[in-house]
């Protein structure tokens, strides 16, 4: 921004003053436009397309993730769940290939479902601190995701024709996988904006004692928030297998770091009550670029992978920075 | 009366004798230890194992760890050892770490053998390769080349940048370039899925935009070559960028059948596990010795030679890999 649109651009600031994610569009916008001058196909249409391909799975996990984080929670079995699912409904696929593609997404959220519900009860009712609780469980659904499939993999040519083209397949330019996504993020933002339940989660988070003195009932919206974390990572789950076309046993190992970063990036606060849903969403596109641009830019893999740290690292600073900003030149601007 | 009880006691006690004789006299016990249970590879691997002991007459025991740990497999060698088997054939999860305990079984008169991934001359008596790391590296590149008529880019997508045998395999395909025939072939970068399905995947795309005239993609890793059918698949290449490597059957039937990779490799673990097996038996009924230039019939396997292996210890080679393609993949993709 220069001088010449100084002024508007103060108050185009005003009217975002609650925007707190500016900082990551700033990043976005500035990081594509670098990686745009090394490889100029990084800006192409197809290239878009494919980055938000990749990110509709993670920007799905990261809802279910801000929900249990915003309790002041973490959902560490995201990542087995995610496998479990997808091998659990990759193996039922090998039994009855009939089952419609669009079937198979009902079912992996219903199967998530239950194993957030376990999950949530373990924490709600068992009173286990979250860490531990969902570390617990993140073996326990790897351990069942090798029981139940044996140690075999499901592989692409075992998967109806119609389950992996869900995957591959487009509607209005889109992919399914990126429409599954909006539709995802539609009713979230409804859910968590504009219902008392969804209000009722950020008043948990922000403080228990007070939720539960005027009569919200705390432990359930906690099991509520274990149990959408797992309906999502299970249509995540099921997202996967469609995508790589193959369900592993050792699927998606690690991957909730990534989860809990795309959160973080987008503002989600680790000890609970702040959370956005546009948030996230960023969060986990720039996650996204990061996975996808890194590859195209002709650099020696071990300095992507010290890259990858820096970036996120400069993103969460230009991040704070801008949001201090924003918050500093709002509180000037306060009528006393 | 009595005369008749007396035989038949002594009858029985004759027929006792005759059975634990035949029992200490050539009825071994092989035990084969694998990196992880579970793991479709290494199920094949005990298959060959319980033929090679149902043609000798011995008897096989498989065991693994849950996970691809070290610990794992001390403790199961240990317990092995308590147990008195006469043999353990091991594919080590470290090249070091199973020394003493190998040495420990040794001392207890137990036959110690190592195969598909070795360990240190010190704990074994002899290794069994599943093929040359040369050939395999050489056998490679002769394969893209062809494809891709000796002509283009090529890019290579491994599995972790510390991976033993990919690095090696990889040395030995950059050394195979140099011959004059692949004068017009350039292997323009190599880059790291980690055997992660989302990174290898992302890998592959990446390798599409960074480099738009790439002709073909070699990647010597199950996880790697079966995310870069897929990929290739996804982003409309196939025939226009080849791809050959190292893969399972079983997860890479789709992407052959497709017409993405014309042809891979991968050693027959059946074999392996055969060859290894029939190797121990052998050893134990005293038919060879295990002398560097010692010849030997090795069942269904054929002639093999005991040679001297590269890290100065001794073992057999199982042979050149398999090659699986369109003509062959059928009749293989239910087996591994």
């Amino acid at each position: 921004m220069n001088d010449s649109n100084h002024v508007s651009s103060v108050d185009f600031l005003k009217n975002l003053r609650g925007f707190r994610e500016l900082g990551l569009v700033v990043f976005i916008v500035s990081i594509s436009l670098l990686i745009g001058a090394r490889n100029p196909r990084f800006l192409t249409w197809g290239n878009l397309h494919d980055m938000l391909l990749d990110t509709s799975i993670l920007s799905i996990l990261a809802i279910g993730m801000m929900l249990v984080l915003v309790t002041g929670g973490i959902d560490l079995s995201a990542e087995s769940g995610i496998a479990l699912t997808g091998m659990i409904v990759g193996l039922t696929l090998i039994r009855y290939p009939q089952i419609p593609a669009v079937l198979t997404l009902f079912m992996g959220m219903a199967l998530g479902a239950g194993f957030g519900a376990i999950t949530g009860a373990i924490v709600a009712g068992g009173r286990v601190i979250p860490i531990i609780a969902t570390l617990g469980m993140m073996y326990v659904y790897r351990g069942l995701t090798f029981i139940v499939s044996g140690g075999r993999w499901v592989n692409a040519y075992e998967m109806p024709d119609d389950f992996k083209a869900m995957a591959t397949g487009r509607l209005l330019g889109f992919s399914n996988l990126i429409l599954i996504a909006i539709v995802v993020y539609i009713v979230f933002t409804y859910f968590i904006n504009h219902t008392e339940t969804g209000r009722q989660i950020f008043a948990v988070g922000s403080n228990r004692e007070a939720a539960r003195i005027i009569g919200i009932r705390t432990n359930r919206i906690i099991w509520l928030v274990y149990t959408l974390s797992g309906a999502l990572y299970g249509l995540a789950g099921v997202m996967w297998i469609a995508r790589y076309a193959s369900a592993q046993s050792d699927s998606a190992s690690g991957y909730v770091f990534t989860i809990v970063a795309a959160c973080v990036l987008g503002g989600v606060a680790i000890t609970g009550g702040v959370g956005s849903i546009s948030g996230i969403l960023l969060g986990s596109i720039t996650i996204g670029i990061i996975n996808n641009a890194l590859p195209m830019i002709r650099v020696s893999p071990f300095w992507r992978t010290a890259l990858t740290g820096a970036i996120i690292l400069i993103a969460v600073i230009v991040n704070i920075a801008i949001t201090r900003n924003i918050e500093r030149k709002a509180l000037l601007q306060r009528k006393i | 009366m009595l005369q008749k009880i007396l035989i038949v006691i002594l009858s029985c006690f004759l027929l006792i004798g005759m059975f634990s004789m035949s029992a200490y006299a050539d009825e071994y016990v092989i035990a084969l230890v694998v990196k992880n249970v579970g793991n479709p590879f290494f199920d094949a691997v005990a298959r060959g194992g319980q033929d090679a002991c149902d043609d000798l007459g011995h008897t096989l025991i498989f065991q693994g760890p849950p996970t691809p740990t070290v610990e794992g497999q001390i403790e199961i060698i240990e317990n092995l050892i308590a147990q008195r088997v006469d043999a353990i054939c091991v594919s080590a999860n470290d090249y070091d770490a199973l020394v003493p305990v190998m040495q420990r079984a040794m001392d207890a008169g137990i036959l110690a053998i190592s195969f598909d991934s070795g360990i240190h001359p010190d704990g074994r008596l002899l290794h069994i390769n599943q093929a040359d790391f040369e050939l395999i590296g050489r056998l490679q590149v002769q394969a893209i080349a062809e494809m891709i008529d000796f002509e283009g880019e090529i890019a290579v997508l491994s599995a972790g940048a510390t991976m033993t045998n990919q690095n090696i395999w990889i040395e030995w395909m950059q050394e195979e370039l140099k011959e004059p025939e692949y004068e017009n072939m350039e292997l323009v970068t190599i880059v790291y899925g980690d055997d992660l399905r989302d990174k290898s995947y992302n890998e592959a795309m990446g390798l599409f935009k960074s480099y738009p005239d790439l002709r073909g993609i070699i990647s010597p890793t199950t996880v790697g070559i079966g995310a870069t059918g897929k990929a290739i698949t996804d982003a409309g290449l196939i025939g226009q960028v080849q791809l050959t490597g190292l893969g399972l059957p079983s997860e890479m039937a789709e992407w052959i059948q497709n017409g993405a990779c014309q042809a891979m490799f991968l050693w027959n673990p059946v074999d392996l596990g055969y060859l290894t097996t029939y190797v121990a038996g052998l050893l134990l009924d005293g038919e060879i010795s295990g002398a560097v230039g010692e010849e030997f019939a090795a069942g269904r396997m054929g002639e093999k030679v005991v040679t001297e292996a590269e890290d100065g210890g001794i073992e057999v080679l199982l042979g050149p890999p398999f090659r699986f393609d369109a003509s062959n993949i059928d009749e293989w993709k239910d087996v591994y």
